[in-house]
């Protein structure tokens, strides 16, 4: 144990307090940039299947670590946020991780160095990039200005905006629009919206009854778990919601309090939470990882390399995704297991698993106690060299039950601590 | 990059002791823990949840008893919300595999 604690010497910083390091290391074998679900769960996992043998930096400039499933409960007043916040004590601490509070600016693959925006330079190498997604706020006119305003917010990255979004509801009367729009897939977590649309009509109905919310989608028909979001909304919320498939908003005007839609009449509404379009966080468009598009990374699968770049790995939300592959919180934390698996196998120069599976599962709440869940699981197919879901497998909930509303706060909890080594 | 320390790579082995530990069996093993992590998602690090979770752990349950379940779920034998629909999606051999490895981690 003591010949552990010595190599794992990164990781005594963390146990000596909470707080991240003053001064950054220059080099570590693994360098993870982001502390959300994919780069936290492949920091802890690099050092877990590593038996605490490579050291691993992370980079992440939020204090705490914020869990965006479960959001959408704070704007239907039935969680607060910060049943949502960790710290990352136990990754520094318990697991030796060394955090860098920073934002990282610069990515060179080929010094093999990231570059932060305190000016310091981190040599790698093996680079883990898990962006997660940016929000294209100019893809929508006035969007920019009227979220920097704060009258037009998103709430899909959990946090003050989550917060103020529910202060916007709790002020708005009753009677009024509540309108959220949705961009077209993919963007992150497919059935986000749609529950959101539960949970705040679910409180709608008992504190401002005579309100309407209004559910504007770019896509032809509900992303994820169709029948039984619709199946909610017409027997849980008649009246109270209605859903829009096929209106795709373009425009707002907060002072009017407008939505533009292509090819349809402006829609008016007294609190929007306009979802615009995405793509992979803002490192990895101008690292140039973004090879798809200018918007996505495309990987080898197999272990989750970046197709642009050596030695880099990119994981979670910002990946162009393999056929049936959702942009969620479980897979970013499957992506993780296996290229910190591969990371491990090559570091310590063992042949890499050649058939790597993920698992997917995301529930969603429809009213206060009741969830319903999509399952899938993914195999690696070499031949096709990407991931497929496995035939026969996975599917959605028969129908919205209270045993699964159970299961969803306890995946909830279990994700998190999996995640963080809590 | 190799790992400075020689026993480095014997040390990915959890549950089998470090003198069995051979280079193949020490990619097997690493293997073997990143099947078993995709259950961990849902049920906690290594099959052991929160406490309180409604999902129960896997970790150092008997290893008949869950192979029997897991093969119940893939046949549809056993009722599920969730686990039919996951238990298909791995070989018989995958799901013994997991099993093994639940019933080896250490309490």
């Amino acid at each position: 144990m003591k010949r552990r604690r010595l190599i794992a010497g990164a990781g005594a910083l963390g146990l000596a307090g909470c707080a991240a390091p003053l001064r950054p290391p220059r080099r570590a074998q693994v360098v993870v940039v982001g502390g959300g679900f994919g780069g936290a769960t492949a920091a802890r996992y690099v050092r877990l299947l590593s038996q605490q043998r490579i050291e691993v930096v992370m980079i992440e400039p939020q204090a705490q670590f914020i869990a965006c499933p479960g959001s959408n409960a704070v704007l239907g007043g039935t969680r607060t946020l910060d049943t949502l916040t960790a710290s990352y004590d136990a990754l520094t601490g318990r697991h030796g991780v060394t955090w860098v509070r920073d934002t990282a600016t610069a990515i060179d693959a080929g010094r093999r160095t990231v570059t932060l925006a305190s000016g310091a330079v981190i040599g790698w190498d093996k680079l883990v990039l898990s962006p997660g997604v940016a929000l294209m706020f100019d893809e929508v006119q006035g969007l920019r200005e009227a979220h920097d305003d704060g009258r037009v917010l998103q709430a899909w990255k959990a946090g003050p905006e989550t917060l103020a979004l529910r202060r916007q509801l709790e002020a708005m009367p009753d009677g009024g629009v509540f309108a959220i729009a949705i961009p077209e897939s993919p963007y992150r977590c497919p059935p986000g919206p749609y529950e959101r649309a539960c949970v705040v009509a679910a409180w709608l109905r008992r504190a401002k009854p005579r309100s309407k919310l209004l559910v504007l989608d770019a896509n032809a028909d509900v992303v994820s778990k169709p029948a039984l979001f619709k199946a909610a909304w017409r027997e849980l919320y008649p009246g109270l919601v209605e859903y829009r498939p096929q209106h795709k908003v373009i425009g707002v005007d907060a002072a009017r309090g407008t939505l533009r839609v292509e090819l349809q009449d402006d829609v008016r509404a007294d609190v929007m939470n306009v979802l615009p379009p995405m793509r992979a966080g803002a490192l990895a468009v101008t690292s140039g990882l973004a090879n798809a598009a200018n918007r996505w990374c495309r990987v080898n699968f197999l272990d989750f390399s970046s197709t642009a770049a050596k030695d880099v790995h990119v994981l979670g939300d910002a990946v162009q995704a393999a056929p049936g592959m959702p942009k969620s919180a479980h897979m970013a934390n499957a992506h993780a297991k296996v290229a910190a698996a591969a990371i491990v196998a090559e570091l310590s120069g063992l042949a890499p698993d050649p058939h790597p599976m993920l698992t997917n599962t995301c529930y969603s709440f429809v009213d206060e106690a009741s969830a319903i869940h999509v399952a899938s699981v993914h195999e690696y197919v070499a031949a096709e060299a990407t991931f497929k879901p496995v035939a026969g497998a996975g599917g959605v909930s028969a129908q919205r039950n209270e045993a699964e509303g159970a299961y969803a706060d306890a995946w909830a909890r279990n994700i998190r601590a999996d995640t963080l080594g809590a | 990059m190799p790992l400075p320390h020689p026993l480095a790579a014997a040390a990915l082995l959890l549950a089998v002791p470090l003198a069995q530990a051979a280079p193949g069996a020490d990619a097997d093993a690493l293997q073997q823990r990143a099947l078993a992590a995709t259950c961990a998602a849902c049920h906690g690090t290594d099959g052991r949840p929160v406490a309180g979770s409604a999902i129960p752990p896997l970790q150092g349950r008997d290893r008949d008893g869950v192979l029997a379940a897991l093969v119940a779920f893939r046949d549809g034998s056993r009722p599920s919300t969730v686990m039919q629909q996951i238990a298909r999606g791995y070989t018989p051999a995958q799901l013994a595999r997991l099993a093994d490895y639940f019933a080896a981690v250490p309490q």
